[in-house]
């Protein structure tokens, strides 16, 4: 499945085509459902980001082994500009509307980057290959993961670096099987 | 002179329904939670109401979450913190106990053997708290006075993920409370750890040890020989 490409994140600097997706998620969200069954069969995630909503690094993992790894210093950098680049997309909506959802994808020729800010300001970002469908659902279910292996930890300090075995197992045993 | 306004009284007087609701009835609606605006309380419902009923696993990882944060700011070290969450269990078992025989009514049966009480703690007890039996019983070959009871993926631990430096720690300790609390009220001393014994198939997987007081083994061998 793995392709000798550039890392995704790489790409990033010298941006070759942005798309910002402004509007709030609309009706498409209804046929998610029956698509969840269908998505998973080939699934190539690249890597998994968790901003806090400092835009600090809390979380980063690779999913294949052959990719290019930035040092850890520059995924912090990483993480912090991109925290800043979300906050200018989402005060640009040129509509009236008064809160917009800011940056959700990211293409490129070699990846696609998908967004998914909470409530409460954390955003996970997924990396993956372009052809990728649906990684919505691959986000929702990562927050999910989140939710119940990383927040439900009496041992985990809120804002801080994940470090939580079981997160880590149920995260490889969701994306891994299907790459 | 008697104006304690305990559950137990003011209960028995809503029953009995001749006599208007006290004075200080509002009062204590409005000041104690345990009363809802129909003036129902929990000592007013039947003991096996709740006896099916199925409790959010979500709020129950919140809530022992919490305690053992709440644990951990009072402690030294690993040791310290498992037997506080002993203790809390401790007080857990005491109480379902009790219930759990008055739950069975007249078929109650007082164990007095060990293979009784430790099949009755994974079969009856463990059904009666989580919905399953405990995967396996064994006995500890070295020691005499040793039994294990294992769980594949206790309910407490489903969301707990123990750091390195705390890798000791099994949260466990609050089952192995209650199981300890069961033991005693049967009269077999003993006491119970948790321990991590994971294997391929389950990382989470827990022993509980049990070791009982010299006095138990004593009595076990002077009912053998009779």
């Amino acid at each position: 499945m793995l392709r000798h490409r550039q890392l995704p994140v790489h790409s990033l600097q010298s941006s070759i085509i942005i798309i910002i997706v402004i509007s709030p998620r609309t009706a498409d969200t209804s046929s998610l459902g029956l698509l969840i069954g269908i998505i998973i069969t080939t699934m190539v995630v690249y890597a998994v980001l968790i901003l806090n909503k400092a835009g600090g690094l809390i979380y980063q993992r690779d999913f294949n082994p052959g990719l290019q790894k930035l040092s850890s210093n520059d995924y912090l950098i990483l993480a912090g500009t991109f925290h800043g680049v979300h906050a200018i997309t989402s005060q640009i909506s040129p509509t009236n509307e008064t809160s917009s959802s800011g940056l959700e994808v990211l293409e490129s020729e070699n990846f696609v980057m998908r967004c998914f800010q909470t409530l409460t300001g954390t955003k996970f970002l997924i990396f993956a290959e372009p052809r990728q469908q649906n990684l919505d659902v691959v986000v929702r279910r990562v927050y999910e993961l989140y939710a119940d292996y990383v927040m439900k930890n009496p041992f985990y300090q809120i804002e801080m670096p994940i470090r939580s075995e079981g997160f880590d197992r149920h995260l490889t045993s969701y994306i891994k099987p299907h790459q | 002179m008697n104006r304690d306004p305990s559950p137990f009284r003011t209960a028995s007087t809503a029953s009995t329904a001749t006599s208007p609701t006290p004075k200080y009835a509002n009062l204590t609606a409005s000041t104690n939670l345990r009363y809802s605006l129909t003036r129902k309380s929990i000592y007013d419902r039947h003991l096996n109401r709740t006896k099916t009923s199925e409790l959010s696993k979500s709020a129950f990882a919140f809530l022992f979450g919490e305690m053992v944060q709440y644990a951990q700011k009072k402690v030294y070290g690993v040791q310290d913190l498992e037997k506080k969450l002993n203790l809390h269990g401790y007080a857990v078992g005491q109480r379902f106990l009790e219930l759990l025989l008055w739950r069975d009514g007249r078929t109650a049966k007082r164990e007095t053997r060990i293979l009784g009480i430790l099949q009755f703690i994974s079969h009856q007890l463990y059904r009666a708290i989580f919905q399953k039996q405990a995967d396996t019983l064994e006995k500890v070959r070295e020691n005499e006075d040793e039994y294990m009871i294992s769980d594949n993926d206790p309910v407490v631990n489903t969301y707990i993920s123990v750091p390195k430096e705390m890798s000791q720690l099994n949260c466990g300790a609050f089952i192995a409370g209650i199981i300890e609390a069961v033991l005693d009220g049967h009269c077999f001393p003993a006491k119970v750890t948790a321990h991590t014994a994971p294997n391929e198939m389950w990382p989470g997987r827990t022993v509980f040890l049990i070791k009982f007081e010299p006095e138990v083994l004593e009595r076990e061998a002077l009912r053998v020989g009779s």
